[in-house]
């Protein structure tokens, strides 16, 4: 497929943030977890387009918004793979890789139906560790359960 | 450890575990002594629990402390609705250290967060249950005269019983040696097993009790609950398999101790009660040194 045709199928955005390489099973995750729903933005979404290294990707455009690096680390969980890329005057001004964090608190939900968090109005928080699999996995600061990839939910 | 809150095991350092248990060692010999007098200790049961609610109680009344609290949710605000967090922000004002246990796991820990005294974790559902673990270590260096070096064998359901987790982590520390006897739908879990490898050290898996008991110094029997099999046959069948006799101990060390976090229910027949290889109610005993230790470590007295 030519670069020209590539760019075709989701136009170009003369400001703001590109989230490529997304995989495609995740593509919403992403949405929930930036909570793209709930911003006035113009943003274009693909999803299941071609991609040479991963088969299929999805992808996000937002316009006029640039996030803080912390907040677009969240879907590492998620998209592991996603590159962001910043567009200024339709120019990349930088493109990087996501960085798993090393704590997440407040937007996943603990997987233990007896933690405290799940019970009571308290805010979750979690050390972010690799499983065997080389997956996240999520150890809750309060009950101290593992909480896997599979077993994650998004509040 | 002044100050500290005392959520989980690892929240001290084995240094520190070791100062509590010399000081219990201390207590052991005077435990009626009047140091705590005008302070207060409140103890929040939001689940009952017979045991470790009276020995905390008698901890802090033999040293002279006041004893505040509830020993049953129901009797407290948290019936009418009230918030966890408004409960111990409420009773903090009223009291200089706080107790509790509550069902859900993760409690403590929250409450340490939103506490301006200092928590001790009397079990939060399954998860920990620090002060049952130190009694533990104390009753076996007092009885083996050692931590060291330990062949332990643990009995009945590993896979839920949080005081089996909390003391072979805790053992890790001291070299033991496990040795584990279990129904297999009840053994340890990958986590625990984790720390043991991690620890580089040895343990074994059996399903029959007596294989175990000559080689074993400490002998750690737990309770297999009903509830816990999805499958009423298979707990007929295993049910009677890891209950412990008289009789099967005449092939263990003279030294051995048999330990049980209590309450029991049919898993140590009555008749190990009267052999001098019973441990399980000193053990209990212990408690209350052990929590004197805790709460005059964390009170800042001792």
């Amino acid at each position: 497929m030519s670069d020209l045709r590539k760019e075709l199928k989701v136009s170009a955005i003369e400001n703001g943030t590109v989230i490529d390489h997304i995989p495609a099973k995740s593509l919403f995750q992403v949405v929930k977890i930036l909570k793209l729903n709930a911003i006035p933005n113009q943003i274009l979404f693909g999803n299941n387009l071609q991609s040479q290294k991963y088969g299929t990707k999805g992808i996000i455009k937002v316009n006029d918004k640039y996030f803080e690096a912390q907040e677009l680390n969240k879907i590492a969980l998620v998209a592991p793979s996603a590159t962001l890329i910043v567009i200024k005057d339709f120019t990349v001004v930088y493109k990087k890789n996501v960085e798993l964090p090393k704590t997440i608190k407040q937007f996943v939900k603990c997987v233990n139906p007896n933690c405290i968090t799940n019970n009571e109005n308290i805010e979750t928080k979690f050390d972010v560790h690799i499983d065997e699999e080389g997956q996240p996995k999520l150890r809750c600061n309060y009950c101290e359960k593992f909480t896997a990839k599979d077993n994650m939910v998004f509040i | 450890m002044k100050n500290r809150s005392l959520v989980s095991i690892e929240d001290f350092s084995k240094e520190e575990w070791l100062k509590i248990l010399d000081l219990a060692e201390e207590f052991e010999k005077n435990p009626k002594q009047r140091i705590l007098e005008g302070n207060v200790i409140a103890t929040l049961f939001f689940e009952p629990s017979t045991r470790t609610r009276l020995s905390f109680e008698s901890a802090a009344s033999y040293l002279g402390a006041k004893v505040i609290g509830f020993s049953d949710a129901s009797s407290s605000s948290v019936k009418k609705g009230e918030s966890l967090n408004d409960t111990i922000l409420t009773v903090s004002n009223y009291s200089d250290i706080i107790v509790m246990r509550h069902p859900r796991e993760g409690s403590a820990r929250y409450a340490s967060e939103v506490s301006p005294v200092p928590i001790i974790n009397a079990g939060d559902g399954a998860n920990q249950h620090p002060s049952q673990t130190l009694l533990d270590l104390y009753s076996i260096r007092k009885t083996q005269g050692r931590l060291d070096n330990i062949h332990i064998t643990f009995v009945g359901d590993l896979k839920y019983g949080r005081t089996v987790h909390s003391l072979v982590i805790a053992l890790c520390n001291f070299n033991a040696i496990f040795h584990f006897v279990s129904p297999p739908e009840l053994k340890l879990p990958s986590y625990v097993k984790r720390h043991i490898k991690d620890a580089k050290l040895r343990y074994y898996q059996y399903t029959d009790l007596t294989e175990a008991i000559p080689k074993t110094d400490i002998l750690y029997m737990t309770r297999i609950q009903k509830e816990r099999f999805s499958d009423p046959i298979e707990y007929e069948k295993v049910k009677n398999a890891y209950i412990l006799r008289n009789s099967m101990l005449e092939e263990a060390k003279e030294s051995m101790k048999v330990l049980h976090p209590l309450p029991r229910v049919n898993e140590i027949t009555q008749d190990v009660d009267a052999n001098p290889m019973a441990y399980y109610f000193q053990q209990a005993q212990n408690g209350v040194y052990v929590r004197q230790a805790i709460l005059t470590s964390i009170l800042g007295v001792k």
